[in-house]
C-alpha cells in the first residue's frame, strides 16, 4: 500500500520533469523584411522562449501543450501576441510592426530655434546660452550668433529680418514683457534685464510662430522659467564692477521653494581705468532685487511667482554738436518692477490649463541739458505701466494632436511728461486665440490657427491667420513651411499724439530644412515677410509705410569633428527695403545690414576644467544717412564693415565645498573699429560717427554656490 | 487510521513538493541566468539584452518575484553605461528603469533596488554631462544614501559611492582618495556579506578590486 502511495508520488512528481518538449523556431523582421535582434519570444505565463539572434532567427523548446500565446516584443516596436496550438514542431514568420509612439514624432519647426534641457534634440542648450564667447551671459546678445539676427549693438532690442528691435516681443511663462531691457542712453542700449540662469526653456522663433503670441511684426523670444530647483543652494558673486548675493531654499518635503537674490553694479571705477569715449556725468549704479516662489500644487500642478525690481542711474556728457565747444548732458535715472504669476496644471481627460497675471511698472527720469548754454534743463518723466492675464486651455487629441485656445486681457497705461506737459494714454487690448496641432501621421502634422486682437486705443479689430506645415524625411530631417499674419501696435511715441493709427502689420511666408542629430545640427531657412502700414512721420504721422525682406539663412553645428570643440556657424542674406518714419521711398534700412555671418567655438580642456568660448561675428556696412546728398541718393552710403571677436573663459574649480566659476569674458578682443552709422549736426556740415562708448569691454568676476546637503533630512522624513 | 495517515501525509508532500518543484523550476532558472551575468565573457550589449529578456520572461510568468524585474534592469542598465553612442542611452535606460519600478513595486523600500535606481541616474548623466550633471548626480546619490538608510551593511552601496567619487571631477566634489577609502569600506563589507539567498543580488567584489587596483 505504502509503496502505491510512493509510486504515485514519485510518477506524480516525475510528470512536472518529464513532459513532451515541442520546437518552436522562426524569424522576425520588420515591415520592410530587415531581421530584428533582440527580440524577446515568450510563451504566456512560462519562462520559455528565446531571443532573436542578429538575423531575426531563434528557436527554442518548451514542454507547453495546447492553445497557448506566443509574446514577440521589441523596444520601439508594437508587442505582438500570435495564438498557436502547440501539438508538433512550430515555424512561425513573424512581421513586427513599428510602435509609433516610440518614434521620433515630427514637431512644427519653421523659423524657430529652441534651447531646453528637458527636451532631446533642441538647437541649443540653455548652457549655450551662458558660454558664448563675448555674449556675457545676456540672452540677446547670445541669439545675436543665430541665423536671422542683426549686429545692431548700438540699439535696443533684437533686430530680425528686416525687422527693428520694436518688432521682436519677450514673453515669460506666455505672458508680455513691457520692458525687457535695460534703459540705455542714446547709441549705449541696455542689456537683456533677465539672467538667462531664470529659464528652463528659451525659444527664438524668426518669424511664423504660434497665434499663442501677438503683438510682434518679427520675431517672438519666448521663455519658460525654471521649475524647482534640485536642492537648497546659496550663491555669492564678486567681481571689480559690483556684487551680488542670493539663496534659493528648497522645502523639506520638496514640493516648494523660494529664492532671493539681490545685486549691485557700480561701473564708476572701472570707468575711471578705461576712459570710455563719453564722460559718464554719475558713476552708472545698479540695484536689483528679486524673488521667487515655486510650489507644487499636486502631482501636475505648479504654481510659479517671480518678482523683480531694479533701479539704474547713470548719465554721459558728450560734446554738443549744434553749439561748438558746448557739451550735451543725458542723465536717466531708471525705475523698474516687474512681476509674473503663473499655474498650469492637468485637469484630467487630457485637458491642460495655463494661467498667469503680471504687473510691471517701468520709469524714465531724463534729464538733457547743453552746457554751458542757459536755457533750463529738460526734463522728461515717462511712466509706463502693464496689467494683464492670461488663460490657456489645451486639449490633447489622440496620441500627439492638440488643440489650444485662450485669451489675453492687457491694461496699458503709458505717460510721458516733457518739462511739465503732458501726453497721457491707457490702452485696454484683448486678444483671443486658437489652435490646432493636427498630425495626419506622426511624420506630417499642420498647425492652423488664428488670433484676434482689439485694441481700444486704435479701436480696431484684427484678425491673424497662422498655418505651419511640417514633414519628417526621415529620423532626423524634416521640412516646413510657415505663413502667418502679425498685428502690432504703433510704438508708444507715434500712438500717443495720433490715436487715429492703424495696426502695422507684416506677413510671414517661410520654407524650413533642418537635419538634427546627435552630433551635428543644419538648418536651412528662406523667408519672404511682406510689412503694410508701417508708422511713417512725414509728411504726416500715418500709417501707411510699406516694406519687405527676404533672404536666406543657414546654421551649422557641429559637437563631433574635433574633440572637445563644439562649434556653430550661421550665415543670413538679408534683402530688405522699407519706407517708414521719414524715408522718401524704400529704401534698405539703416539697421539692416545685407550679410550677417558669425562662427561660435565652444572648447573644453578636462584636464583643467576650463571652458573657452570664442565668438567671431561679421556683418556688411550699414546705410546711413547724409543730409548733404540728394534725396535722389537717400540711404545711398554705407559704413565699414563690422567685425567682432569675443572671448569668454571659464575655470570651474571648487573653494573648499563651494562651487566656484571664474569668468574672464571680453568683448571685441581684437579691437576692431567699429561703425555703427553717422549722426549729422542740423546744418549737415558737422558729423560724428557712432562707436561704442566702450570700444572694449574686459569683465572678470567670481561666482560660488554653496549647496546645502539636505539628503540626510529627506532621508529622515521618508 | 493508518491509511488516511500515510494518505493525508502523501498528499501534503505532493502538494509541497510541486510547488516546490515550481519554485526549484524558478531558483534554477534565475540561478542559471545569474551564472551568464557572472561571467565577464557575458558582458557585450547583445548577450545582456538576451539575459535581460530571459529575465522578463521570467518576470512575467511569476509576477510576484522582484528578482527577475531586479535583474532586468541591471543588465540594462549596464548596457546604458557601456552604449558608446549617447544619443541611444535614454532609450535603454527607460527599459531599466521601467523594469525597476516594478521591481520597487513588488518589494519597497529595497536597498538593493535604490541601488540600481542610482546606476540608472549615473547613465543618464553621461548623455549630456554638462546640462545633466547637477540634476543626476544628486539624484544618484540620493538613491545610495537612502539605500545606505536601510542597509548599512550593503557593500555595493560603498561601492557606488566610491565610484561616484572616482570618476566625479575633484572640481565637482570627486576625490581619488576618498574613492580608495570606500572601495575598501566596501571590500570588507562584500567579505562579511551573506547574500540572502543563491539568487540575491551579490555582484561588484571583483569590480571593487579592478578599480581598487587602478
Amino acid at each position: 500500500m505504502y509503496k502505491f502511495y510512493l509510486i504515485l508520488f514519485i510518477s506524480g512528481l516525475s510528470s512536472t520533469i518529464l513532459r513532451a518538449q515541442t520546437k518552436v523556431s522562426g524569424k522576425v523582421t520588420d515591415k520592410k523584411n530587415h531581421p530584428l535582434q533582440g527580440v524577446n519570444i515568450s510563451i504566456k505565463d512560462s519562462y520559455d522562449g528565446a531571443t532573436s539572434a542578429a538575423d531575426g532567427t531563434f528557436s527554442f523548446t518548451t514542454d507547453a501543450t495546447g492553445e497557448q500565446s506566443i509574446i514577440f516584443s521589441l523596444n520601439a516596436f508594437q508587442t505582438q501576441e500570435q495564438k498557436v496550438n502547440l501539438s508538433g514542431p512550430l515555424t512561425l514568420n513573424i512581421i513586427l510592426r513599428n510602435d509609433i509612439s516610440q518614434l521620433k514624432i515630427v514637431t512644427i519647426s519653421a523659423g524657430s530655434i529652441e534651447a531646453s534641457s528637458e527636451k532631446n534634440n533642441t538647437v541649443l542648450k540653455p548652457l549655450d546660452i551662458v558660454t558664448t564667447g563675448g555674449a556675457m551671459a545676456d540672452i540677446v546678445s547670445a541669439l545675436k550668433t543665430l541665423p536671422g539676427t542683426q549686429q545692431t549693438n548700438d540699439r535696443e532690442g533684437l533686430f530680425v529680418r528686416g525687422g527693428t528691435g520694436y518688432e521682436t516681443q519677450t514673453f515669460i511663462d506666455g505672458l508680455l514683457v513691457r520692458n525687457p531691457f535695460y534703459s540705455g542712453l542714446p547709441d549705449m542700449p541696455g542689456r537683456g534685464r533677465f539672467s538667462p540662469f531664470l529659464f528652463k526653456g528659451t525659444t527664438f522663433s524668426s518669424g511664423g510662430y504660434s497665434a499663442q503670441y501677438g503683438q510682434g511684426l518679427s520675431s517672438a523670444l519666448v521663455l519658460e522659467s525654471q521649475d524647482l530647483p534640485d536642492r537648497s543652494s546659496y550663491s555669492l558673486g564678486v567681481s571689480p564692477i559690483g556684487f551680488s548675493g542670493g539663496l534659493d531654499e528648497l522645502s523639506k518635503d520638496k514640493k516648494g521653494s523660494f529664492g532671493i537674490e539681490a545685486d549691485y553694479t557700480n561701473l564708476g571705477p572701472y570707468l575711471n581705468v578705461i576712459k570710455p569715449k563719453f564722460e559718464p556725468s554719475v558713476n552708472p549704479e545698479i540695484i536689483g532685487t528679486s524673488a521667487n516662489f515655486r510650489r507644487k500644487t499636486s502631482k501636475t500642478g505648479m504654481l510659479k511667482f517671480y518678482g523683480y525690481s531694479n533701479w539704474t542711474h547713470m548719465g554721459s556728457i558728450r560734446p554738443s554738436f549744434e553749439y561748438e565747444g558746448g557739451k550735451e548732458l543725458f542723465e536717466m535715472k531708471n525705475q523698474n518692477v516687474y512681476t509674473n504669476l503663473s499655474y498650469k496644471e492637468l485637469l484630467g481627460n487630457d485637458w491642460k490649463i495655463n494661467a498667469g497675471v503680471s504687473f510691471s511698472t517701468n520709469t524714465d527720469r531724463i534729464t538733457l541739458d547743453t552746457m554751458p548754454k542757459n536755457p533750463d534743463p529738460l526734463k522728461i518723466h515717462n511712466l509706463s505701466q502693464l496689467a494683464q492675464s492670461r488663460v490657456m486651455l489645451t486639449k490633447n487629441i489622440g496620441n500627439f494632436s492638440a488643440l489650444r485656445f485662450g485669451g489675453e486681457y492687457q491694461y496699458a497705461v503709458e505717460n510721458a511728461e516733457y518739462n511739465g506737459y503732458k501726453a497721457n494714454y491707457t490702452d485696454n487690448y484683448s486678444a483671443a486665440f486658437a489652435e490646432g496641432d493636427i498630425y495626419i501621421t506622426p511624420q506630417f502634422v499642420g498647425r492652423v490657427g488664428g488670433r484676434m486682437e482689439y485694441s481700444s486705443k486704435i479701436g480696431k479689430m484684427n484678425l491673424a491667420p497662422r498655418v505651419s506645415l511640417a514633414y519628417k524625411l526621415d529620423q532626423n530631417s524634416q521640412v516646413s513651411l510657415a505663413y502667418g499674419d502679425y498685428y502690432q501696435k504703433p510704438e508708444q511715441q507715434y500712438l500717443r499724439f495720433k490715436p487715429d493709427l492703424d495696426y502695422m502689420k507684416a506677413t510671414h511666408y517661410i520654407a524650413s530644412f533642418q537635419r538634427v542629430a546627435n552630433n551635428y545640427t543644419l538648418r536651412v531657412e528662406a523667408f519672404y515677410k511682406k510689412y503694410h502700414n508701417l508708422v511713417k512721420t512725414s509728411p504726416d504721422t500715418a500709417t501707411n509705410g510699406t516694406g519687405y525682406a527676404k533672404g536666406i539663412e543657414l546654421f551649422w553645428r557641429d559637437r563631433k569633428s574635433v574633440k572637445n570643440l563644439d562649434y556653430w556657424v550661421s550665415y543670413s542674406y538679408l534683402d530688405t527695403k522699407r519706407n517708414y518714419l521719414t524715408y522718401p521711398y524704400e529704401v534698405q534700412p539703416d539697421f539692416a545690414a545685407k550679410h550677417t555671418f558669425s562662427v561660435v567655438t565652444k572648447y573644453y580642456i578636462s584636464s583643467i576644467t576650463t571652458n573657452i568660448g570664442l565668438t567671431y561675428s561679421f556683418a556688411t556696412g550699414r546705410p546711413y544717412y547724409n543730409p548733404n546728398l540728394p534725396v535722389s541718393e537717400f540711404m545711398s552710403q554705407k559704413t565699414i564693415d563690422y567685425n567682432s571677436v569675443g572671448l569668454s573663459v571659464s575655470y570651474l574649480t571648487a573653494i573648499r565645498k563651494a562651487f566656484t566659476i571664474f569668468i574672464l569674458s571680453v568683448n571685441n578682443v581684437g579691437n576692431f573699429k567699429q561703425v555703427y552709422g553717422y549722426h549729422y549736426s542740423t546744418d549737415a556740415l558737422r558729423r560724428e560717427a557712432i562707436t561704442p562708448n566702450i570700444p572694449r569691454f574686459i569683465y572678470l568676476g567670481m561666482f560660488m554656490s554653496f549647496g546645502i546637503d539636505r539628503r540626510q533630512e529627506t532621508i529622515d522624513n521618508l | 487510521m493508518m491509511k488516511t495517515f500515510v494518505l493525508s501525509f502523501c498528499l501534503l508532500v505532493t502538494t509541497f513538493s510541486m510547488t516546490f518543484a515550481q519554485s526549484a523550476q524558478y531558483q534554477g532558472a534565475m540561478a542559471k541566468q545569474i551564472a551568464l551575468l557572472d561571467d565577464p565573457a557575458n558582458h557585450g550589449p547583445e548577450k545582456m539584452q538576451e539575459i535581460a529578456n530571459t529575465f522578463e520572461r521570467i518576470a512575467a510568468a511569476e509576477k510576484t518575484q522582484w528578482l527577475p524585474y531586479y535583474y532586468a534592469a541591471y543588465c540594462y542598465v549596464m548596457n546604458a553605461l557601456m552604449e558608446k553612442d549617447k544619443s541611444k542611452v535614454d532609450a535603454i535606460d527607460d527599459k531599466a528603469q521601467n523594469a525597476i519600478l516594478q521591481a520597487d513595486g513588488l518589494s519597497p523600500k529595497n536597498d538593493e533596488i535604490y541601488c540600481i535606481r542610482s546606476l540608472i541616474a549615473t547613465a543618464r548623466i553621461g548623455v549630456d554631462p554638462q546640462t545633466r550633471g547637477m540634476q543626476f548626480g544628486s539624484e544618484a546619490a540620493t538613491w545610495l544614501a537612502q539605500a545606505a538608510q536601510i542597509n548599512k551593511d550593503n557593500p555595493r552601496v560603498d561601492l557606488l559611492q566610491g565610484q561616484s567619487l572616482y570618476y566625479t571631477p575633484e572640481q565637482f566634489g570627486g576625490s581619488k582618495e576618498k574613492a580608495k577609502e570606500k572601495f575598501e569600506i566596501a571590500l570588507k563589507k562584500f567579505a562579511a556579506f551573506k547574500p540572502a539567498s543563491e539568487i540575491a543580488p551579490h555582484w561588484g567584489e571583483e569590480y571593487t578590486r579592478q578599480l581598487l587596483a587602478k
